[in-house]
């Protein structure tokens, strides 16, 4: 990954105080797209990753209940601190690597994504489970083909708040110099250019809200049924 | 790897409590801008959508503004503000800047909780009070709003914590703050300032958040208390309306 040094943008007329400036738009089109290219990167890794690791959590969140206490009270507390804070700490660690991004991202993403996929597990009527069992499912079985097609719309609903949420932590982890979209703003007030502070501020709020219909229409697309009940 | 025996050393060392730039200033700094900003939030919010909740009118506006809040990245709303109302430093609120985007972000976790935790009511139990004679005010007052508290109380939790994040970050575009030293330490590479910085900051969020947790037991009536043990809808932030919807 390649870090956005001190090096200069060659240009004639600058002009720094125009909100949009079209000829630095049309003279940086690589800035930009390796800038949206980051930040799209981070949030896919670290909502993925949060998924990953959240299932297993929440699984043993919803069987045992003290567990679930201590997970989202771990995963609480994560969530509590600023994220410019934890990008800070890790930055000595890791250095500037995707990982110093990507990690605390993922943090950020389990205390959502946890709580929605027990939400979701525990909406399951007991009676379906029952059902289930009594069908001759195995644990696993009953698992996949039950509990987690009902539990969907929650799940869903946990994604797509993550993913909100990340896309918009992203943006700050441009002040510890780690690439993404806010890079742009971050040039921009330093340069000063008031164009590369919009397209970095317009364009982050667009991925954000493209996110968020996205995976709404995904949400409901996949559950059909949950759109029938209400 | 050795930063964080410095910065051991950083926090031992007296000379960097003191001063103008020193941690007792820039503490005082940092909770002085949150606390306005959520004061000032919460009396502009709170009326408005505690009034909303009891009428229950405009629910989904009211449900989907923290959607839109989530939607608009802290440090975009900064770096914009920063360049139409400047980075001129005023005493308490850092810049004008810092402490409109502050109370910006501060506003829709306040109005979804308020409106949703007034909402929520059960209407039995409005009926009820309705039908021993209680006026309109009486019921807002005496049975929904203590109903409503513990909701509310989250979403002031969760505003509060956002805020103390932001004003952090709000030292991009000016202005004191315990953010200060993160930012200063990566202008000059002395990842010691930035790590101690991040540190406090961290101490501070998590703090604020055990303290309002600890108001809203507080002011959680004891009925409520014995009857569950956390607010039916997730009290952890933040308030998450698409699950509700779910």
């Amino acid at each position: 990954m390649t870090f956005w040094g001190p090096r200069g943008w060659a240009l004639g007329v600058v002009n720094t105080e125009r909100w949009l400036w079209w000829e630095w738009v049309r003279t940086h089109p690589d800035d930009i797209l390796r800038a949206l290219r980051e930040h799209v990167v981070f949030t896919v890794v670290a909502v993925v990753g949060g998924l990953v690791l959240s299932a297993p959590l929440a699984f043993a969140g919803t069987r045992r209940p003290r567990l679930r206490g201590a997970i989202l009270g771990l995963a609480g507390a994560v969530y509590t601190i600023p994220s410019l804070a934890l990008f800070a700490i890790l930055v000595p660690v890791f250095g500037l690597q995707r990982i110093t991004v990507i990690l605390p991202l993922v943090g950020y993403t389990l205390l959502i994504l946890v709580r929605n996929i027990i939400a979701g597990l525990d909406g399951v009527s007991p009676s379906l489970k029952e059902a289930a069992d009594g069908m001759g499912f195995t644990p696993l079985a009953r698992l996949l083909r039950v509990e987690l097609p009902l539990a969907l719309p929650a799940i869903i609903a946990g994604v797509r708040i993550a993913t909100v949420t990340t896309i918009g932590l992203t943006t700050i982890a441009a002040i510890a110099g780690l690439g993404g979209l806010g890079q742009l703003i971050v040039v921009g007030l330093n340069r000063p250019m008031r164009t590369a502070v919009t397209v970095g501020a317009v364009l982050s709020v667009a991925l954000a809200v493209l996110a968020d219909l996205g995976l709404g229409g995904l949400q409901r697309a996949l559950t059909p049924w949950a759109r029938r009940e209400r | 790897m050795e930063v964080f025996g410095d910065v051991l050393s950083w926090f031992n060392d007296r000379a960097n409590w003191r001063g103008p730039s020193g941690v007792a200033v820039r503490l005082a700094e940092h909770v002085q801008v949150s606390l306005a900003a959520i004061v000032v939030a919460m009396v502009v919010a709170l009326p408005v959508a505690i009034w909303l909740g009891h009428k229950r009118r405009f629910g989904t506006l009211a449900v989907n503004i923290s959607n839109i809040g989530r939607a608009l990245p802290s440090f975009a709303i900064l770096a914009v503000g920063s360049q139409i109302l400047g980075t001129r430093e005023v005493p308490v609120i850092m810049t004008t800047t810092t402490f409109v985007a502050l109370v910006a972000l501060a506003i829709p976790p306040l109005v979804t909780n308020a409106y949703v935790g007034m909402a929520e009511v059960p209407a039995e139990v409005r009926d009820a009070a309705r039908g021993m004679g209680q006026s309109d005010r009486q019921v807002l007052f005496g049975v929904e709003l203590p109903l409503a508290v513990p909701l509310i109380m989250a979403g002031v939790r969760t505003s509060a914590v956002q805020v103390v994040a932001t004003a952090t970050i709000a030292a991009v575009v000016g202005g004191g703050g315990l953010g200060r030293y993160i930012i200063d330490g990566f202008a000059v590479q002395d990842h010691v300032r930035v790590v101690a910085g991040a540190v406090l900051v961290a101490v501070l969020s998590l703090a604020t958040e055990v303290t309002l947790s600890g108001v809203q037991r507080l002011v959680t009536p004891a009925g409520l208390r014995a009857s569950r043990r956390t607010p039916r809808i997730a009290d952890v932030s933040p308030v998450d309306p698409a699950l509700q919807a779910a």
